[in-house]
């Protein structure tokens, strides 16, 4: 298991400004995607655990190994910290062959052990065949595997991965999501994956940090974070969510309900259990959770009539926005046979009024 | 025509740039991997043969090699012969000459690597030397070899910290600068003229070689 506690600052320079990284987390067995938006601090929080990096207060533990510790001043080298790391490019060694990449990594091991054990690895990756060339003559996805066999070879205690998939076409990205996959059932190392794509998040994380500007804003599982977000913030980074600021105008804890008030218009949400009435606060609805028709004729009782002000489509979606500023995500067929509607009717269904 | 100073500066020349490039790969991998006390001094010092006049370097090495100085003592001692005024000081003095500007070559051709293989090597756990001979050094050896070929065509042609140190004894330490300086002096122009044209050809050659060795692949086919 992987503790960290990190501080880093990086004072205002003329041209930079200032930047504090201050995360306390923890990484158990499995996958941990680490996911905030570009410069929320994400490698650095790698560079800082495996050593290329120092921080300034703070500790990093891992299998109760002290790595790193500000206060007593312990500070391993990267050599010393058994953190495999996989960068954005594959980083192989370009003037030796595959085989050479692994025979490197492997120096520490005796001699049969060695060829043993690159061996053995060439085989798991499907990479004995073309062991014997260079980089630059396999294909992106075989370089991939090759980097992530050799960083095995060192038997690290954690995997750290910073955007591992970057720059990889959709074919080359779930090849890297099925060799993760099969490291994590052969080799049963923990990986700490960092990225800004939600998509691979989700598919990817046991466990999910989200790490905004420098804090570690919510950690749970996916689907918790996708229930529940934590702030607007996360929310918002999320972006499958509408955030409204309201007003809480009525609490019923007897019937389960409470009214809030957005633009003018009321909405019908759950009882909120520490808030008051007169309370301002954010509603968060996913964009996905509404359900939406055109309008034809008179309104159901409990809808919410709104003028459609555009629309965008994704190859799945259709991302239809309303006046007022809500987004409402549809599948698109379903909007394809009605985008010619102007006034829609929108249904809030009372449990996906979260309040932030 | 005697070709016993052209033969001695191409014995020195080699010989200065192997413990020349020795002593640069020593100090760049110091100055480019290492973090300790006193860097930017060692740096300038280093820099500074660059940019003394080669009689003052030769006064210094007169100081600190001569058989006055301890090491001198100590050498003569050891072999029952002086350093200065030799081979070994002309080798010696090709070394300041030409060693400073390769240190300077090897760490801008170390630092050139990409940064990210050291830090994959590092995470791989292979030991900083390992880091340097198995993976920096492979990838910047065509550097290394022009800037070799580089420090050999500058070790060739040393005339002021020879002369000072290893003086101009023809047959046994007169190298072809100082030859060709002697033969312009004694007015046997036609010596000179000859030695000038061979030190020009190896000059020149010297430079193709270190340009098709620095430049890209593409570009050198």
């Amino acid at each position: 298991m992987l503790e960290v506690r990190l501080q880093k600052r990086f004072s205002k320079a003329a041209e930079s400004a200032g930047f504090e990284l201050n995360a306390n987390f923890q990484v158990q067995a499995g996958t941990t995607v680490l996911f905030g938006p570009s410069g929320s601090g994400k490698s650095l929080t790698l560079d800082l655990i495996a050593g290329f990096a120092k921080l300034d207060s703070g500790r990093v533990l891992l299998d109760d190994r002290l790595l790193a510790d500000a206060g007593t001043g312990v500070f391993l080298t990267p050599q010393e910290r058994r953190c495999g790391y996989l960068f954005q490019r594959a980083a192989l060694f370009p003037h030796l062959t595959l085989r050479e990449n692994l025979m490197l990594a492997a120096t520490a091991l005796p001699k049969l052990e060695r060829h043993r054990k690159v061996a053995s690895l060439l085989d798991s990756f499907r990479l004995t065949e073309i062991a014997g060339r260079k980089p630059s003559d396999v294909s992106g996805g075989q370089r991939q595997r090759c980097s992530i066999a050799r960083a095995l070879v060192a038997e690290p205690s954690i995997l750290l991965l910073d955007e591992p998939s970057t720059g990889l076409d959709t074919t080359l990205r779930h090849e890297l999501y099925e060799i993760l996959a099969q490291v994590q059932e052969e080799f049963a190392v923990p990986l700490l994956l960092v990225t800004h794509d939600l998509e691979e998040a989700f598919l990817l994380a046991d466990q999910m940090l989200v790490l905004v500007e420098g804090k570690i804003a919510q950690a749970g599982t996916p689907r918790e974070i996708l229930t529940q977000p934590a702030s607007p913030a996360v929310a918002n980074l999320l972006g499958m969510f509408n955030l409204l600021p309201a007003e809480i105008k009525l609490l019923d804890p007897g019937a389960n309900r409470s009214k809030l008030k957005w633009n003018e218009i009321e909405l019908e949400g759950p009882y909120y259990p520490a808030r008051l009435l007169g309370d301002r606060v954010t509603v968060c609805v996913r964009r996905d959770e509404i359900a939406v028709t055109p309008k034809m004729g008179k309104a159901e009782k409990g809808s919410l009539v709104l003028t459609l002000v555009g629309s965008s489509e994704t190859s799945r979606t259709a991302l239809l926005h309303f006046d007022g500023g809500l987004i409402v995500e549809l599948p698109l067929e379903e909007f394809a046979e009605n985008r010619h509607h102007r006034e829609w009717s929108l249904q809030f269904p009372t449990s996906t009024l979260r309040i932030l | 025509m005697d070709f016993f100073p052209l033969i001695l500066s191409l014995e020195v020349a080699v010989v200065a740039t192997m413990i020349s490039l020795a002593i640069a790969l020593l100090a760049g991998w110091a100055l480019s991997f290492l973090e300790f006390r006193g860097k930017e001094v060692l740096d300038a010092a280093i820099t500074l043969p660059l940019v003394l006049p080669p009689t003052v370097l030769g006064y210094y090495l007169l100081i600190v090699i001569g058989r006055e100085s301890w090491v001198g003592a100590a050498w003569e001692t050891l072999t029952g012969s002086p350093l200065v005024f030799t081979p070994k000081a002309a080798v010696i003095a090709a070394i300041v000459h030409s060693a400073p500007l390769l240190t300077k070559y090897l760490r801008a051709a170390i630092e050139s690597v990409d940064p990210i293989y050291i830090k994959a090597a590092r995470s791989l756990g292979l030991p900083e030397w390992t880091i340097f001979l198995k993976v920096v050094l492979p990838l910047c050896r065509r550097a290394v070899a022009a800037s070799a070929v580089l420090a050999f065509a500058r070790s060739l042609g040393d005339f002021g910290v020879t002369i000072m140190i290893a003086g101009n004894i023809p047959g046994k330490t007169q190298t072809v600068s100082v030859a060709i300086y002697d033969a312009v002096e004694s007015g046997n122009g036609g010596l000179a003229r000859t030695l000038v044209l061979i030190v020009s050809g190896i000059g020149l050659l010297v430079v193709w070689l270190s340009n098709r060795l620095n430049s890209p692949r593409a570009l050198r086919s």
